[in-house]
């Protein structure tokens, strides 16, 4: 259990520096996504199920397409 | 400054900055050791107390009710600012509008696809509802079940198109459903403030523990908060979603 | 691994913070603002952790067993669920700002136009 934790740490650290190095917003939408998925993991095994249900619904499905759409609505406009 | 001046200020910054978080943190007892006291009677006393199983309901919607009465206020606050802002822009732009990509094969989506989002939007729709409803009991509540709730509705958008997408969710119904929400909150606390309590005291009668109908006045807040938070985000999709649409893409029944 | 925990917490404040300062493009500025929300979670509940400890969901369980801190829990879980909106609200802002000036680069946004 504690190298599980250890490990999900490690994940979560490299995930943030990932989601902050990404510098095209699309891409970095989907490296967010799998992010929020890295961190519900993360508190599950810290014993916590409410917070993981919040952070997977919110983090990994409603942030990244709210984020979406509004690149998309960006980049519309920037065609004109 | 110069973008690399900004860069070596922010690094001098950051060092100082992560030398005395780091010192601040090492104060801390060591991971693993927490010392308690109010996780520990939360711990110990809630499930005789209110007859629920959910410690962290418990302390949400039940002991610091009234903190997330003001969490819930930030939410609506936040919907009402976006849907504020998002208005402008509409109300400005009167020409048609052109189509960004003309040369895009703007298709149908294929069956299966539509299928099995309709099947999985059903299927998520009552996981929603399941998360809500059973926030005393399992883990759970109205924030989680409500986000889930939004994005079921955002799966019709994906699967189908944006006409199907505005229909099972009309602005009217929204609004009233993100306005009961946040204004039921306030109305329980008023009621038992009425009934000779505390506001937002558990006044209802507590039930047995287990059972659905358990924990007094917890569903019912919850069912209030899973309201309010599945309109917000249904409301602040359908605000963006209306920018992006072109009418030359509109194919869908 | 008595430290790991608020070490990345720690890091991730900072690469957050990184991200912002050297942004060029307001949307990516806006996702690492989450980044830096995310830590202030990591911090809190490794806080609460209490070793060979179960959720505090008791269920199936008697109450009594070992579970770790619901507090921070409650704290978090309300968290996400807002930080999320107000997410969609700055969001919002940008989108309006890319409309009056024509661009999101920070670089490019310096003075404040009437």
């Amino acid at each position: 259990m504690i190298a599980l934790q250890a490990m999900a740490f490690l994940l979560v650290a490299a995930g943030g520096t990932a989601v902050a190095l990404t510098r095209d917003p699309t891409r970095q939408v989907l490296v967010l996504a799998l992010y929020g998925l890295l961190l519900s993991v993360l508190f599950v095994l810290l014993q916590a199920p409410d917070v993981a249900l919040s952070e997977l619904a919110v983090g990994s499905a409603a942030l990244p397409l709210i984020l979406l759409v509004a690149l998309a609505k960006v980049r519309g406009r920037e065609h004109e | 400054m110069s973008e690399r001046g900004r860069l070596l200020l922010f690094v001098a910054g950051a060092a100082g900055f992560a030398a005395l978080l780091l010192w601040g943190l090492a104060g801390l007892p060591a991971f693993g050791d927490y010392r308690g006291p109010y996780g520990d009677v939360i711990n110990a006393s809630a499930v005789a107390q209110r007859h629920l199983t959910n410690m962290a309901s418990a302390i949400n919607f039940d002991y610091r009710g009234f903190d997330t009465l003001g969490e819930e206020y930030i939410l609506f606050t936040a919907v009402t600012g976006l849907a504020l802002l998002l208005r402008e822009i509409r109300s400005e732009i009167e020409e048609a509008p052109r189509d960004a990509s003309p040369n895009r094969d703007a298709s149908d989506r294929s069956d299966a696809l539509r299928w099995f989002g309709l099947m999985l939007a059903g299927f998520t729709n009552l996981f929603g509802l399941y998360v809500v409803i059973h926030a005393h009991l399992t883990p759970g509540g109205g924030f989680q079940g409500g986000a889930i709730l939004g994005t079921a509705c955002l799966l019709v958008y994906l699967a189908i198109g944006y006409r199907a997408f505005r229909t099972v969710s009309p602005k009217v119904l929204m609004d009233f459903a993100d306005a009961t929400g946040a204004g039921g909150y306030a109305l329980i606390g008023l009621g038992t403030l009425l009934a000779g309590g505390a506001f937002l005291q558990n006044m209802l009668p507590l039930g047995q523990t287990g059972d659905l109908l358990s924990a007094g006045t917890v569903p019912v807040i919850n069912l209030v908060v899973g309201l309010e938070v599945s309109g917000g985000f249904i409301l602040m999709f359908a605000e963006f979603l209306k920018e992006t649409r072109k009418p030359s893409r509109e194919k869908d029944a | 691994m008595n430290f790991l925990p608020y070490v990345v917490a720690a890091w991730l404040f900072v690469v957050g913070l990184y991200g912002i300062i050297t942004s060029r493009h307001l949307i990516h500025l806006i996702v690492c603002l989450a980044v830096v929300q995310s830590s202030t979670y990591v911090l809190l509940l490794s806080i609460g952790y209490r070793t060979g400890a179960g959720a505090p969901i008791f269920a199936n369980v008697p109450p009594g067993t070992p579970a770790v801190d619901p507090v921070v829990q409650a704290l978090a879980l309300t968290d996400i669920v807002v930080g999320a909106t107000v997410t969609a609200l700055l969001l919002a802002l940008a989108v309006q700002v890319h409309k009056r000036r024509g661009t999101l680069d920070p670089n490019r946004l310096r003075s404040m136009r009437g």
